[in-house]
């Protein structure tokens, strides 16, 4: 993460103003303060394909689409409402014990989302496996509670955590498309073509390792400022 | 022989980086473009899975599962997880100064590290091994995970001068090696199976 986009985050500002050329889509949008942050986390700081955080389920589950949406709308839940938790709590939470508290926070919304997984959609919580509890431990959800979440007010905290999720979601949903496609022909279920030949190496791990590795290359090769950050 | 099994699988057919996707983060940032952070880094994991797994079973078979706190398992895990990681850190500074100096950065950034979350939901939910499998497998799944950051330590070091195109320098090369790594691994599928060996 850049000095410039830490600076934006505790400021609450877009970072556009720190970084050279502004992305035309979002000059077209409201100027407002929500809409930037927005904006912001959808792309400029696009969990997956820029900051290369959330790594363990982006490639665990996007071998069908349905898959990375699922995960992709788990992880946005989890992290809006441990986010708006944290923003809501931020005056009581003592800053010696911040990051255990926060993971407890995090941890007890997961649990939530787990177990409504396994109760109403049991066939989706199978095929998603220990990837859902291991949100607790996705880089993001708790950087969004350190560096955003701790210091603004819940609305604004949960709007951060949804560009964040939205952002997520949508770098998922595109992956579980392309290796769904390659892999089996079909497009959410859907069979495309009659005599398809699989490409079963994108539906193993490697496939899903080459795959986000050319996304990653593609998006950092279109970027205004060609930066990519590392994950911790 | 089971132990010696899990062990080996854990560390080549299921492995934990290249077929599960645990731990990438630090896989694909900085720690893996230096053979010395690499090395540390996977010393670290080695040390708090193989004592995380067995601690974290013997908390679910003897005080989870008899009170029937089953839904309450993830923030057990993962407080345990926090709590180990800081008896680890102080009692490496009080008594193993040189190994606390080379591991120290990098053992607070294991508690938010998925392979040791993940290696305990393996073992414990999805596979339901014993206690010394789980053990076994603790130690084995840092064995490989340190194998697999090494070895892309090895390879990024080679790589340091290589021409590679502007958009792929970084995190983007580092993954599709990594998916090299994985298609070589899938070469071991299927000569040990882990989960023959779970309840």
């Amino acid at each position: 993460m850049t000095e410039a986009k830490t600076i934006a985050m505790t400021t609450g500002t877009s970072v556009q103003a720190a970084s050279a050329p502004a992305i035309p889509l979002a000059q077209h949008l409201p100027q407002t303060k929500g809409w930037k942050e927005l904006v912001r986390d959808i792309w400029d700081d696009n969990p997956t394909f820029r900051m290369i955080l959330a790594m363990c389920p982006t490639m665990g589950a996007t071998t069908m689409a349905v898959n990375g949406l699922a995960m992709g709308l788990s992880t946005m839940i989890a992290t809006m409402a441990s986010s708006t938790t944290v923003g809501a709590l931020r005056n009581v939470i003592p800053a010696e014990v911040r990051l255990p508290a926060y993971m407890i926070i995090i941890a007890f919304w997961v649990t939530l989302v787990d177990i409504f997984l396994r109760a109403y959609v049991p066939p989706l919580s199978a095929a998603l496996g220990p990837y859902v509890p291991l949100i607790i431990t996705n880089c993001f959800v708790l950087g969004r509670a350190e560096a955003f979440a701790s210091q603004n007010s819940p609305g604004l905290s949960a709007l951060d955590a949804l560009g964040v999720g939205l952002g997520f979601t949508m770098s998922l949903t595109l992956l579980g498309i392309t290796r769904e496609f390659l892999g089996f022909g079909s497009l959410f279920g859907i069979q495309l073509f009659v005599g398809w030949t699989n490409w079963v190496i994108m539906i193993i791990p490697a496939g899903a390792f080459l795959m986000v590795g050319l996304y990653v290359g593609i998006v950092k090769h279109f970027s205004p400022d060609g930066q990519v950050g590392g994950g911790s | 022989m089971d132990i010696f099994l899990i062990v080996m699988g854990a560390i080549l057919t299921n492995n934990i980086l290249l077929t599960t996707f645990l731990g990438i983060c630090p896989f694909v940032s900085g720690v893996s473009g230096e053979y010395a952070s690499a090395s540390g880094m996977g010393m670290a994991v080695i040390f708090v899975l193989t004592m995380t797994v067995p601690i974290n079973w013997l908390i679910n078979h003897f005080v989870l599962q008899p009170l029937g706190l089953g839904y309450l398992s993830l923030i057990i895990y993962i407080v345990t997880i926090a709590f180990l990681v800081q008896i680890v850190e102080m009692f490496m500074k009080q008594f193993l100064p040189a190994l606390y100096t080379s591991l120290g950065v990098f053992l607070p950034l294991i508690t938010v590290n998925c392979a040791i979350l993940g290696g305990v939901l393996f073992a414990l939910s999805t596979w339901n091994l014993g206690f010394a499998q789980s053990a076994a497998y603790g130690f084995g799944g840092g064995l490989g995970w340190a194998l697999a950051i090494i070895l892309m330590a090895a390879i990024r070091e080679r790589l340091r001068f290589a021409p590679i195109p502007e958009g792929l320098k970084g995190p983007g090369l580092a993954l599709i090696i990594a998916g090299l790594m994985a298609m070589s691994f899938v070469g071991f599928s299927g000569m040990i199976n882990i989960r023959d060996f779970g309840g």
